[in-house]
């Protein structure tokens, strides 16, 4: 199995780790319930390295990722900027979704899952010009520190990041040294996510331990990035669902008449389904993924369901008939049970507060 | 991983006390629930239920899984551990205190042919 730089630390911090698309991750380790709350009441961090970022470069590189994206690169006008963005088939499914970074006019970062990272690559360099350059950065590992008090902790356990980092706005990164700090994360919290040198990675983890910054899982950011709303490819998304089916509408330009790998045939459909977020009415089970649902409007499936540790109930993103609104009453079969839940719309939880009623 | 010498087990991972009164507690191992993770559901059976052995009676479901808990005998439930509704976590924190459902059985020397400690640590060792 494949090892990030930090395996070492999770090890002797007692984590439980697990297979997660062939690299050794952390579940937990102990509680992913008290790591959850961590991250939503002060501050956690994750070993994210198994993420691949690849580095686009070359005086091609902004046409080159205009027509690689659904997204539209040109959205990034000043250095920092980060993007989120959907990298589709010709027919429309998605490949991946990803964060692409505007650091230089030659130079674009985007980092993409682990899962798909390989595939993404090969699709990349076949779509490639002669003016563009990838590389994939594996000798860089990275670290995402989210919660109300991560900023505050990074800067406490790492000085030297603060002046780069403390201008940012939403959704902004910055070089600090030899590290990539950005303002992004897949919490639902405020927080940063770290790029950095491979071999500092586990300095930078000791030093966050001490400043107080919890270190969390695989798990409680499965139940955070859901309580947020935010899909997981290969789970909410994959080849056989476009963006407009599962949430992600808002993230495909189809305005202006830039031609990138997808849109014809995005512009020519109507979706039958749609994304919504579901919340358990009473107790009874727990939401998961490929459970039917069942409403006035048609059938549907659950794509992700979960305990929500916030909400201390069950929730879950489910694909719905199209016409189903916010506020209908469905039914999910749970072990041969059918449960009343309501269908809302996502997020359900941001910066600590509950958002749904 | 803590196996009790006193308590009898299947293997399916449920464990096993004798009490005073002649009924069984019946609860899920320390392995279960750490296999498991942190419980947040429990379903437990209607008291007066009469079970056949192996019957799938109770659920526990973690944030990651489900899992039905299996009748280690055939008897009749005389209790269930209704407290465990609103801190399913009291499984993780202490299985053989936190039993499910409390069963008469309908063949008290049928208890002898459940696992001891030492059979039911081989079944995951």
């Amino acid at each position: 199995m494949k090892t990030t730089p930090l395996v070492g630390a999770h090890r002797r911090a007692g984590a439980k780790l697990v297979d997660f698309a062939g690299w050794e991750m952390p579940l937990h380790y102990g509680s992913q319930i008290d790591e959850h709350h961590a991250v939503r009441r002060a501050a956690g961090m994750f070993d994210t390295s198994h993420m691949l970022a690849i580095d686009v470069a070359g005086t091609g590189a902004r046409a080159f990722l205009s027509r690689a994206l659904a997204n539209d690169v040109a959205r990034l006008e000043r250095p920092g900027k980060a993007l989120y963005s959907c990298m589709l088939r010709e027919d429309g499914g998605i490949l991946d979704d990803l964060i692409a970074y505007f650091l230089r006019a030659d130079l674009y970062r985007v980092v993409v899952n682990a899962t798909t990272a390989d595939k993404d690559l090969a699709w990349l360099e076949a779509l490639g010009a002669s003016d563009v350059t990838l590389r994939p950065r594996r000798d860089l590992a990275m670290i995402a520190v989210q919660g109300p008090q991560a900023r505050s902790r990074t800067w406490s356990a790492l000085p030297v990041l603060r002046a780069a980092s403390e201008p940012l706005a939403p959704f902004f990164g910055a070089t600090a040294g030899d590290a990539f700090v950005s303002r992004t994360g897949y919490t639902g919290e405020d927080g940063f996510e770290l790029l950095l040198p491979a071999d500092e990675a586990l300095a930078v983890w000791g030093r966050l331990a001490q400043a107080g910054v919890r270190p969390c899982g695989l798990g409680a950011r499965d139940t955070l990035r859901l309580e947020a709303g935010m899909n997981l490819y290969g789970q909410d998304m994959d080849e056989s669902v476009t963006p407009l089916e599962c949430g992600l509408a808002w993230t495909v330009d189809l305005a202006s008449q830039r031609d990138f790998v997808g849109r014809q045939a995005l512009a020519g459909r109507k979706p039958a389904r749609a994304q919504l977020g579901l919340v358990l009415a009473g107790r009874g089970g727990v939401l998961r993924a490929h459970q039917a649902v069942h409403g006035a409007r048609g059938d549907g499936e659950i794509t992700s369901g979960t305990f929500s540790p916030t909400m201390q109930t069950s929730i879950a993103l489910a694909r719905l008939p199209l016409e189903t609104a916010p506020g209908d009453e469905v039914e999910v079969e749970v072990r041969g049970k059918r449960l009343a839940a309501r269908a809302v719309r996502p997020p359900f939880v941001r910066h600590g507060r509950i958002l749904v009623s | 991983m803590n196996v009790p010498e006193s308590l009898k087990y299947t293997a399916s991972h449920e464990w096993v006390r004798a009490e005073p009164d002649g009924t069984l507690s019946v609860g899920i191992t320390d392995h279960a629930q750490d296999a498991l993770g942190e419980l947040v559901f429990v379903e437990l059976p209607e008291v007066g239920r009469k079970l056949k052995a192996d019957e799938a009676c109770a659920v526990v479901e973690s944030v990651k899984a489900a899992s039905d808990v299996y009748a280690p005998l055939a008897g009749e439930v005389v209790d269930a551990h209704h407290a465990l509704a609103d801190s399913p976590g009291d499984v993780n924190k202490d299985p053989y205190g936190a039993w499910l459902f409390r069963l008469k059985p309908a063949d008290p020397a049928a208890l002898a042919k459940l696992l001891d400690a030492a059979a039911y640590t081989k079944t995951f060792k």
